[in-house]
């Protein structure tokens, strides 16, 4: 496992945090990702252009970072098809039936002090640390 | 087109933000998750950091009042606790566990373009497709008080 990366994590926190911080000032949207994707399921005109702009921004982030010079992290997804699906599936559908994924709940909610945010947040590590203790330690190899 | 730019922007600094904490890759943030194995921190400081600029950002924004290129601030204000808040959360947190992607990370991710990232993508569009499907409770405040039912 990775070692423990406090200047990264705090170097890209600021800048997540300066993104949403920038989205709200400039157009006055909240930097919830699964709210940006989920009102494009379906599109509605008007509504659609800034967060396909946004998503655009997130998508070629790589290659941007990478045109600076630096390496990409790597990623590896080492679970197979089913989990996959079903983990896609659990991610997409619970984020938008509770209002909120990571970021719009996590960065954006408990930034502006939402009861609402903290406890789905608290909720959410919750499950994802028992799921993963269950994955590995009980069931797992 | 200044709305598209800042919104471009934004989606850049975030996913660059996301790159630089190494928090698209899933085996890091499962680390994080991981808390009785060997746990990585990582994670929290991101959040910690991520949160103190974002409350910044909030607090501004409401001295300013309006927005530089919108006619309002369009942020949720309901307060209140609701099943769909919990189940959905608690759902999220499973799906996020077995793979260690939430939805940020998993659209940087697109380019990587693996079958593992399009399956999980296209599986999340579908997941927040179905809950269209869910019966809302008829609300109790009159249509015009309705509040937004997103939070972000």
């Amino acid at each position: 496992m990775e070692a423990f990366t406090p200047v990264s994590a705090v170097t890209g926190g600021i800048m997540i945090g300066a993104a949403a911080a920038l989205l709200l000032l400039l157009i006055g949207r909240v930097a919830g990702i699964s709210g940006i994707v989920g009102g494009l399921i379906p599109p509605r005109r008007k509504d659609a252009a800034w967060r396909v702009a946004f998503l655009a921004g997130l998508v070629l982030a790589p290659a941007v970072y990478t045109f600076g010079g630096s390496r990409a992290p790597s990623v590896s997804i080492d679970a197979p098809f089913a989990v996959v699906l079903v983990g896609g599936l659990l991610v997409g559908f619970g984020s938008r039936l509770g209002a909120g994924c990571t970021s719009g709940h996590g960065v954006c909610g408990i930034g502006r002090g939402s009861p609402r945010s903290l406890a789905a947040t608290g909720i959410f590590m919750a499950t994802a640390i028992l799921t993963v203790f269950l994955t590995r330690h009980v069931w797992g190899s | 087109m200044p709305v598209l730019l800042s919104a471009f922007a934004s989606g850049l600094l975030f996913g660059l933000g996301l790159i630089v904490a190494q928090m698209i890759d899933p085996q890091k943030v499962l680390g994080f998750l991981d808390v009785f194995g060997r746990w990585d921190p990582s994670l929290a400081l991101v959040m910690a950091s991520a949160v103190a600029v974002s409350a910044l950002g909030f607090a501004a924004a409401k001295r300013l009042r309006i927005p530089l290129f919108a006619r309002k601030l369009d942020i949720p204000n309901r307060r209140d606790l609701d099943a769909r808040l919990v189940i959905g959360s608690s759902l999220f947190g499973i799906g996020w566990g077995l793979v260690g992607l939430c939805p940020g990370p998993a659209i940087v991710n697109i380019a990587a373009g693996t079958w593992q990232i399009l399956v999980f993508v296209a599986a999340m569009m579908v997941g927040m497709g179905l809950v269209r499907f869910v019966p809302q409770r008829k609300p109790s405040v009159p249509p015009s008080r309705a509040v937004p039912s997103v939070d972000g």
